[in-house]
């Protein structure tokens, strides 16, 4: 039950990162990656998860299945 | 007379100080203000030296804009957020991101090189209200280093109306909110979603969100004093009618200038009307709407549609020389030059309006109902003094029974590179200038003369390093002048 960000589409603009009610988004390197261990796809905090419904980009926050 | 001409390059300061005491100015009218009649004394003060709020001052003062807040909450359909090229000036196009800390050197960098400088902003890429911490630090950074630059924001309105408090406490007296529409139907057709509280909204409830925040914000503004830009991206086919009723919307609001720009779209900006072949305005068509909105808010009409990262005067940017790997580890800001550049345009500029007032005049006075379209080769002092092969732009101006107005300005190719004028390049010149009778410049070859002369378009050089008004009257008299004014000229 994670998120994560496809870096080759990341535009790098950190919406997620204060969005995210966990604090699971943090930049490494020049990227940013969620931490799976803090991410609870904004279960009980928010209809969906945060980082998807902010994201300018269409499928670059999803499922890390 | 002393001339801005030479400080518009980099110059050292002792020679800044040599044409301070270069002795006094010859005319009368030395050291008057240029503050038009009927504006009152508080607004000026704001304004004055801010390029983009006052047409006046864009000839003398740079503006610079730090791409410190990235991240948006709204997708607008003339932005791609992954474009991202040096060559490109268009605004949201920025090539490198900064950190708070990174600006605030770059700014004071920027500031001991660029004596013109006078204003900061933070105009994307992202929304400055929405990425706010970013923006906020970078403001308390430079306003504690540099007190007397004009802080600058640009934002999109939906945040807006929850930071109004803590701008007004920073002494930002400058936001320019983006309103491309009054009515959320439109509104649908320029915005796919909005992201606020939480949550991301489409279609009609989108628009209709924006709208109200940012006729909200608008409001706050107006209500604290403090002075709105709106910008409007001009949509042949899905806003650029509805316009009108933006401009008495913002009007009523208290908005201070109405800026229409237009509509930038090409497929390989990868933005959604660039893909589905939305085209942008004409020059023609926006100064159309342009004098069709004359009478409500008062329009800007010298915008460039600068990048994101531009340093410099408008229609020049510097950007290049000040990138992230040249900034110094550790900088310290020296007003020395700022101060002296002041000082040489206080007196420049009395000399200036004084000039344009007159030609104002004798233009009026020539009485005639003929219109005279001029366009203007200059890089800034309010002269005509850019070869035309140089020019990268011209600036726009119309005389006629209301005196000389400016309308607005032409990007061009530069014909002229490395002394060898290309014919393609010409005719896209000529393409440009659709509408213009009259080019003055600071020089001419004969063979670029004598084609755009068989084009219907006359160039003269002969008022090289005059007030831009002064030339325009002339050969507005010239033309139109009643027979003792010929007389006697």
């Amino acid at each position: 039950m994670a998120y994560k960000i496809i870096a080759s589409q990341c535009t790098v603009c950190g919406a997620c990162e204060f969005e995210c009610p966990n604090a699971a988004i943090k930049m490494k390197g020049d990227m940013y990656i969620i931490d799976p261990a803090k991410c609870t796809e904004c279960e009980g905090a928010f209809d969906k998860p945060q980082c998807a419904e902010v994201c300018p980009v269409p499928k670059t926050c999803v499922p890390a299945k | 007379m002393l001339s801005v001409d030479c400080l518009l390059q980099p110059i050292d300061l002792d020679s800044m100080r040599a044409k301070l005491a270069d002795g006094g100015c010859s005319s009368s009218s030395c050291g008057s203000s240029a503050k038009p009649g009927d504006m009152d004394e508080a607004t000026w003060e704001k304004i004055k030296d801010h390029p983009c709020y006052s047409e006046e001052a864009h000839h003398y003062f740079a503006r610079m804009h730090v791409a410190v807040a990235p991240a948006c909450n709204i997708q607008c359909n003339y932005c791609n957020r992954k474009y991202d090229c040096a060559n490109e000036s268009r605004p949201g196009v920025v090539s490198e991101k900064l950190t708070p800390d990174e600006a605030t050197r770059k700014v004071i960098t920027v500031a001991n090189e660029v004596p013109q400088l006078s204003v900061l902003g933070i105009a994307g890429p992202g929304d400055a209200c929405y990425d706010w911490a970013k923006s906020k630090t970078t403001f308390e950074n430079i306003a504690s280093d540099i007190p007397d630059i004009k802080l600058c924001i640009s934002t999109n309105g939906l945040m807006l109306p929850d930071r109004v408090d803590e701008l007004a406490a920073m002494n930002v007296d400058h936001v320019t909110i983006t309103i491309n529409m009054v009515d959320p139907e439109i509104g649908t057709k320029i915005y796919p979603w909005i992201f606020y509280k939480g949550k991301r909204y489409t279609e009609l409830e989108a628009s209709q969100i924006l709208h109200e925040r940012q006729m909200l914000g608008l409001e706050m503004l107006t209500a604290r004093g403090i002075l709105t830009k709106i910008n409007s991206v001009m949509i042949p086919g899905v806003n650029d009618e509805h316009l009108v009723e933006v401009n008495k919307w913002v009007k009523e609001r208290g908005a201070f200038l109405h800026n229409v720009m237009p509509l930038i779209s090409d497929p390989a900006h990868g933005t959604h009307f660039g893909l589905t072949g939305q085209r942008g305005p004409t020059a023609m068509e926006l100064k159309a709407l342009q004098d069709k909105l004359d009478g409500g808010a008062k329009l800007m009409r010298h915008c460039r549609q600068c990048r994101a990262d531009a340093v410099g005067l408008l229609g020049e940017d510097r950007g290049q020389e000040f990138t992230k790997d040249l900034l110094p580890e550790t900088v310290t800001y020296d007003s020395s030059k700022r101060e002296a550049y002041r000082e040489v345009v206080a007196r420049e500029r009395g000399d200036h309006v004084a000039a344009k007032q007159e030609a104002i005049g004798e233009v009026r006075a020539a009485d005639s109902a003929g219109t005279l379209l001029v366009a203007v080769a200059t890089k800034g002092g309010g002269r005509v003094n850019v070869h035309f092969g140089h020019a990268t732009e011209f600036q726009v101006y119309e005389a006629g029974p209301k005196g000389i107005v400016f309308v607005g300005h032409r990007k061009v190719e530069q014909y002229c590179e490395g002394g060898f004028g290309e014919d393609a390049t010409l005719d896209s010149v000529i393409g440009a200038l659709d509408g213009v009778e009259l080019v003055l410049c600071a020089k001419i070859g004969d063979c670029p003369k004598d084609q755009l002369a068989a084009a219907g378009i006359a160039v003269i050089d002969a008022h090289a390093h005059d007030y831009i008004e002064s030339a325009i009257s002339a050969e507005y008299q010239a033309r139109y002048g009643a027979s003792e004014i010929a007389l006697t000229a």
